[in-house]
């Protein structure tokens, strides 16, 4: 047993004490895995539907289906470093998507200002949620399930009463533009979120912010004594991940062409998943961004590949569970191997 | 004579009904190791948290170098090169030894880089690797997280994170109280080079052998006030119990007295 967990120490160590570049530390132990578990799964896919699953359609398609995700997820991924969690991020992404939609109606709706105008209600609304998450878990110290779960039913109940349950169109400018269009035949979508995405990838792994988020995740105590100002870091994060949020809701709009308020109730679920399937522990301290962005493609890959090949979807959800659960148990094993 | 580098005088603190501070005096040299010593609830955490900065006094003086202070920081103590080695070590597990060492005061990349905060590891992890070989600590790793190293490396990455910033004086809480023979004998050693370097050396222990192996005198707590001052090479272990317990007559014990 303990031979086995000895297996999972990061072989970013090196023995000699030798500086080890950017890209080794960004490849902790599990990150490396998971990489080849989904490096495997596409290869299985391309094998057994060789015309449908790696052609440009869709893998455009699937990118695309991730892009929402990946913006949530990232954010998430910071959270969680603090060992925090958000559970609110889809309640915020409805909220933001409700309030945008209501802000474009009034501003005449089809006009470019008009949507960018959305754009920044959107985010606006997120960040403001997400200010609110972070002042109750970092200044009122409320366990930040707890806070997090009661945005989440007062940003979907307020999404419902804002719409009277039912769904607001999005300016059809917005749906078929950014929705739709493409740059260098990728959707725009999916550039926005992959540079966001990289750009937090880096903020995570090389500055001072992502640096004392580590910090504070590994052990809140030290980093205070540190001088690190723990509950002004906190709300910064908590920020974060809801503007990231609001966003993903503007986002959204574009592609689905609707607030979908009842469409997002499990993204809080799923951008945990693949955070945490992406090696980042749910004890703080520990995770990249890279594993996330990973994390979010293998249950992305598996449905599409399920769906390519006629397997029933479901198939998809008994499978990300089970992966969850290794996943999690790798990093217990892992931290109980070095202590 | 000049005034001693820090030097508490007549400090009191309570907290709700319990009176932990009750006038007490304290003072430290620079290039001298002072152990601390009294009881449980004799009031030693209480009077280091005060000059380290982690509490303020309801009454008394801090003086540094002659010139009064008041510390309404951490932060500020360490401003002006007072640090505390805690008991718990203050270290963040998951971090590697230079990401511990420089918490809180990182070193970011000149130019554009640095103005986003891009963080400078290369010359991070030098530093902490001279200062490390500057007080004969050798690290097996320096990219390995703190958690993968031993009791007594762990200790020493706390000692000389420490003694890198502190450059009067550092508080040590029970530094040995968690070590093996071995490593306590390197800790002593680590001590002994942060004192000949200059700086001054405050040692909070319970144990006797520590307190005579590493230190040049003893100051004693007992309820809340200094009670007697030793030049350690002239002290025994029971003088020094007794001086504790309240064993001895407090006013014949003073060898100095020097108190302010």
């Amino acid at each position: 047993m303990s031979g086995a967990a000895t297996g999972l120490v990061p072989p970013a160590i090196d023995e000699e004490g030798r500086p080890v570049g950017l890209l080794v530390r960004l490849l902790s132990a599990q990150v490396t895995w998971i990489g080849l578990v989904l490096a495997g799964l596409v290869a299985v896919f391309s094998v057994l539907s060789p015309n449908a699953f790696p052609s440009t359609f869709n893998v455009n398609n699937l990118a695309a289906d991730a892009a929402i995700l990946l913006l949530l997820a990232a954010g998430q991924t910071y959270v969680i470093v603090t060992a925090g969690v958000d559970l609110s991020v889809g309640g915020v992404l409805v909220f933001s998507a409700v309030a945008a939609t209501k802000a474009m109606q009034a501003a005449g709706g089809e006009s470019m200002p008009a949507l960018l105008l959305g754009l920044l209600v959107a985010v606006g609304v997120g960040a403001g949620w997400g200010a609110l998450n972070g002042v109750l878990v970092g200044l009122g110290r409320i366990p930040a399930l707890i806070v997090t779960l009661g945005t989440l039913g007062i940003t979907l109940g307020g999404a419902l009463l804002l719409t009277g349950g039912v769904d607001l169109r999005a300016p059809s400018r917005l749906n078929l533009g950014l929705g739709l269009d493409r740059f260098l035949g990728v959707q725009y979508i999916v550039w926005i979120s992959g540079a966001i995405t990289a750009v937090l990838a880096l903020a995570l792994a090389v500055t001072r912010f992502g640096r004392h988020t580590y910090a504070i995740g590994s052990n809140p105590e030290a980093a205070a004594r540190a001088g690190i100002h723990v509950e002004r870091h906190l709300i910064r994060v908590y920020l974060l991940a809801g503007l990231l949020a609001g966003l993903a809701g503007y986002l959204a709009l574009a592609k689905y062409g609707t607030t979908g308020i009842s469409a997002h109730s499990t993204d809080n679920l799923q951008s945990i998943a693949a955070v945490v399937i992406g090696g980042t522990s749910l004890f703080g301290g520990i995770g990249s961004i890279l594993g996330t962005v990973i994390g979010v493609f293998i249950p992305a890959v598996l449905q599409n590949g399920f769906q390519i090949l006629g397997v029933r979807p479901f198939w998809q959800q008994v499978i990300v569970g089970a992966v969850l659960i290794a996943a999690v148990y790798l990093d217990q094993s892992r931290r109980r191997a070095r202590t | 004579m000049s005034p001693p580098l820090l030097e508490a005088a007549g400090i009191h603190r309570s907290f709700g009904q319990v009176q932990a501070l009750r006038g007490a005096d304290f003072a430290v040299d620079a290039g001298e190791v002072v152990a601390l010593i009294g009881d449980n609830g004799a009031g030693k955490s209480s009077l280091i948290k005060i000059m380290a900065g982690a509490d303020a006094p309801d009454a008394g003086e801090i003086r540094l170098a002659g010139e009064v202070v008041e510390f309404g920081s951490v932060d500020q103590a360490r401003a002006r090169g007072i640090e505390t080695v805690y008991q718990d070590l203050a270290l963040c597990a998951e971090l590697p030894p230079a990401a511990n060492f420089f918490l809180g005061r990182e070193l970011l990349r000149p130019g554009l880089l640095g103005r986003v905060g891009w963080l400078d590891n290369r010359t991070m992890r030098a530093r902490t690797r001279s200062a490390c070989e500057r007080l004969g600590v050798r690290l097996k790793s320096e990219v390995a997280a703190v958690s993968t190293l031993s009791g007594g490396q762990r200790q020493a990455v706390a000692v000389a994170r420490a003694a890198t910033w502190a450059s009067r004086v550092i508080f040590m809480d029970e530094p040995t109280a968690s070590l093996g023979v071995l490593q306590t004998v390197r800790v002593h050693d680590l001590i002994r080079s942060v004192r000949d370097a200059g700086v001054a050396v405050v040692l909070v222990s319970h144990n006797m052998q520590d307190v005579k192996a590493v230190s040049d005198r003893v100051e004693v707590l007992r309820l809340g006030r200094r009670v007697a001052r030793f030049t350690t090479a002239s002290a025994s272990i029971e003088e020094l119990v007794g001086a504790m317990t309240g064993a001895l007559d407090p006013g014949a014990a003073p060898t100095d007295g020097a108190a302010p």
